[in-house]
């Protein structure tokens, strides 16, 4: 066994340094290299550790691959805030660009949205989810080392997709940019990530599978599929990066399009309110309002999800009864959607008080309260009459970012508070005040930016369609863009604030896990108790 | 017959429990259950009166026959019908006589100033302030010449475009692949005297013989230009690329070589006019 992995390990790295030599592109020759470095590591550590007696498995509940998954989605999470802000400016003030290929707007474009959607938010779900399905099972994480491999398989993607698209590697897919070798490295991990959730589910001791598992498995599955054909693509070579897409012209943006919205649906809304469905009963400490409601809009909202992507395509090539389907489903998404907002406000009902004196469970209900917004936001522009005005404009940005920081970003800081003293044995956060500051920079953070988009988007929207008397153009494109520039030094400095924010809450995480918090409420007699 | 309200804990929990976690078998909000339905209704509704269900040949074309095609080419019909009579009076009309009728002139600016700004502005500018090697339109420095028909006939066939026979044509030689960098430097410092900047005497004076050996022929004994051969004035403070040393001798070593689409058969006759007129009145037509 112990010859079979040295040997493996052993080929991986040769073949990846030949890889390296052969390489047709810097993006290709340079990922080559961080995967021979990876297996030569892998095979140093296999050869040191034969011989070694087998560690005797332990009972209890993995809870070490968790406590490095808050680790990464914090740094992930400022690396993905801080490109963020850094390409907000880029937009209002261009001379950022640099005028290098590495730093333009084009290239960090897509490392934002991948580090926050895939590195923060993917960290902070593979990490929630086998925090979860263990308590909520009554077992340990299922397959022994396996979690690991997952852990840092998409520690490995991740690293991968960042470097391919500063290099300027890219399928130039939203939300789907790294190349076929990448894709196929994730699909590995993903399938084990499901081996790995779904074997602790079968192997549970309660007689039930509680909500935050139905929606675990509903992302983890359906990201699977949509991952796999969206990026179904024949590489030029074995050794180049650039790839060739199956699918062309329409059908490709269809796919492109049903993928992309159901990443927002599956990865952004029923992976988060898997979270959602665990933390806030348990904070709140009380029950679910609604086990009924939990099942209807659970089923309703993975059936109509996958059907609403249409909606990003109004008045292209794509045929009108598409466009049609597109438009209704996303009008009956309204409600399933909201059904997982109602289900987790109403579970404060009798305990709207503790808001007064728990910051984490205000975290919450903010990031549901944006929730409901952002799901309520989405059917109004699927209707084609308001999407004509804002397809293309700011709006849309707006829309995702008030969902993205205001539902995701918040639950996920939630979570990371609640997690972290219970993962490092410590009795309380380091300070409930610094969650306070966090809370409100982050909150006003949010309304600056999306505020500032709906400004602009609305702006542009009008600027754009505006014709005079005899049906002639008025505004140049130019115009509209001029015209934006104060807005967007709001919406960067709205991002900058949201980004302050993170950093409190690092450094509040870091202290508390440290200790430091244990310290300095021995020393003093009163210490903050959140009521009960 | 309604149930009597009752309270939040009165309800029963589903019995299991998963880490503490207990769950009220309370029923769905009516509210939230009655919208949802709305919404479904809604959909019926409109999947019925628009095209939706894809069938073999073609999709359901709804109760409405709504086509968004259908809607671009009635907008784009209503305002051609609308502009039908004064677009033929502006095609009848020599461009020179269109400032004299105040409705064609209005017409004629409103047109061209959308066409500027789809077309134009990318290089020009939207203001047609032009940028480095695009020319502001708004001045009364021309290459090719300001009057309406010069203007028209850049518009037409572009400037140095391969693909038009009748394109506007010139080419400066490099005469870093003629002269040496010395006499290339005296050139630049005699430009610079003849457009009224600082210059050293004595390497303007070798310069003022070499440009009438190498450059007079196009831009003139004065350096004053030539609009038929599309060779900038030297002797005025307007330049296209930069008028200090450093880009004067770049200029002269490697030459430029600016390039403008022609415009005939990618927009209409109508929208040539329109935008021949609309350039010319900017202020610097001649």
């Amino acid at each position: 066994m112990d010859i079979l992995k040295i040997l493996t390990f052993a080929f991986i790295t040769l073949f990846a340094v030949m890889a390296a030599n052969f390489g047709l592109d810097w993006a290709y020759s340079i990922h080559a290299f961080i995967i021979a470095l990876c297996a030569f590591y892998m095979f140093i550590r296999s050869v040191r550790q034969v011989g070694e007696p087998i560690a005797v498995t332990s009972t209890g509940y993995q809870d070490d691959v968790v406590r490095a998954g808050v680790i990464a989605t914090s740094f992930w999470g400022l690396a993905g805030f801080l490109v963020g802000v850094y390409i907000a400016f880029q937009l209002a003030f261009p001379a950022l660009n640099l005028d290098l290929p590495f730093t333009t707007f084009g290239r960090l474009r897509p490392l934002h949205t991948s580090a926050v959607i895939f590195a923060f938010g993917g960290n902070a779900l593979i990490a929630t989810s086998f925090y979860i399905v263990q308590r909520t099972s009554g077992a340990r994480l299922w397959g022994g080392n396996l979690c690991w491999f997952v852990f840092w398989g998409y520690q490995l993607f991740i690293v991968l997709a960042a470097t391919g698209y500063l290099l300027g590697a890219t399928q130039s897919k939203e939300y789907a940019e790294p190349e076929w070798y990448v894709d196929i490295w994730l699909t590995l991990v993903w399938v084990a990530y499901l081996a790995v959730f779904l074997g602790t589910l079968i192997k549970r001791k309660e007689p039930h599978i509680y909500v935050a598992n139905w929606f675990f498995l509903a992302f983890i599955v359906t990201v699977a599929m949509l991952h796999i054909v969206n990026n179904l693509s024949m590489p030029v070579s074995i050794f180049g990066s650039k790839s060739v897409q199956l699918f062309s012209g329409v059908q490709d943006a269809l796919t492109q399009w049903w993928y992309g919205h159901n990443a927002v649906g599956f990865f952004l809304t029923a992976g988060f309110l898997g979270m959602m469905y665990y933390f806030v009963p348990k904070q709140a400490n009380k029950p679910v309002f609604s086990y009924k409601l939990s099942i209807i809009h659970f089923w309703s909202l993975i059936f109509l999800y996958i059907w609403a992507g249409p909606h990003h395509l109004h008045y292209t090539a794509l045929p009108d009864w598409a466009q049609t389907l597109g438009m209704v489903f996303s009008i009956m998404l309204w409600m399933p959607s909201w059904g997982g907002m109602i289900n987790g406000l109403m579970t404060l009902n009798g305990a709207w008080d503790k808001l007064r004196t728990d910051p984490v469970l205000k975290m919450m209900v903010i990031s549901l309260a944006f929730y409901g917004m952002s799901t309520f936001e989405g059917p109004v522009m699927s209707i084609k009459v308001v999407n004509s005005l804002s397809h293309y404009t700011d709006w849309t940005i707006g829309h995702v970012h008030s969902g993205a920081l205001g539902w995701n970003g918040m639950i996920t800081f939630a979570a990371l508070y609640y997690l972290t003293p219970r993962l490092w044995n410590r009795d309380s956060l380091y300070s409930l005040s610094m969650v306070n500051w966090h809370f409100w920079l982050a909150t006003i953070g949010i309304i600056f930016y999306a505020a500032s988009m709906w400004v602009t988007g609305i702006m542009e929207g009008l600027m754009w369609r505006e014709v005079d008397a005899q049906g002639f153009l008025v505004n140049s494109f130019a115009d509209t863009v001029a015209a934006k520039f104060p807005m967007y030094v709001v919406r960067g400095t709205g991002g900058l604030m949201y980004l302050a924010g993170a950093i409190i809450m690092c450094v509040n995480l870091w202290l508390t896990a440290t200790g430091a918090g244990e310290r300095k409420h021995t020393s003093n007699t009163a210490s903050a108790v959140p009521a009960e | 017959m309604r149930k009597k309200k009752m309270n939040d804990e009165d309800y029963p929990t589903t019995g299991h429990e998963w880490d503490g976690i207990r769950e009220y078998d309370k029923p769905m909000p009516r509210w939230w259950l009655w919208t949802f339905y709305l919404t479904i209704v809604f959909s019926v509704g409109y999947v019925i009166a628009y095209p939706a269900i894809p069938l073999l040949k073609g999709a359901t074309p709804g109760l409405l026959e709504y086509s968004s095609r259908g809607e671009v080419r009635e907008n784009i019909e209503l305002v051609n019908g609308q502009n039908a009579a004064i677009e033929a009076k502006l095609l009848a009309t020599p461009l020179a006589e269109i400032s004299a009728d105040p409705e064609l002139s209005r017409f004629a600016t409103a047109g061209g100033g959308a066409v500027f700004r789809t077309y134009c502005a990318q290089c020009h500018g939207a203001g047609a302030q032009g940028f480095k090697g695009y020319p502001n339109l708004q001045d009364d420095d021309w290459l090719w010449g300001g009057n309406i028909e010069s203007i028209a006939l850049t518009v037409r066939h572009g400037i140095r475009h391969d693909a038009d026979e009748d394109t506007r044509y010139s080419e400066m030689p490099k005469f870093g692949e003629i002269l040496e960098s010395e006499e290339i430097a005296n050139l630049a410092q005699y430009v610079s005297l003849i457009s009224g900047q600082e210059y050293d005497k004595a390497a303007a004076a070798q310069g003022k013989i070499s440009f009438g050996d190498n450059c007079s022929s196009c831009h003139g004994d004065a350096g004053l230009g030539d609009v038929e051969q599309g060779a900038p004035n030297l002797a005025d403070a307007l330049w296209l690329y930069g008028g200090d040393v450093e880009t004067v001798t770049e200029s002269i070593t490697n030459s430029r070589f600016g390039v403008m689409p022609a415009w005939q058969g990618r927009i209409t006759e109508a929208q040539i006019k329109q935008v021949t007129f609309y350039v010319h009145q900017l202020g610097g037509g001649e």
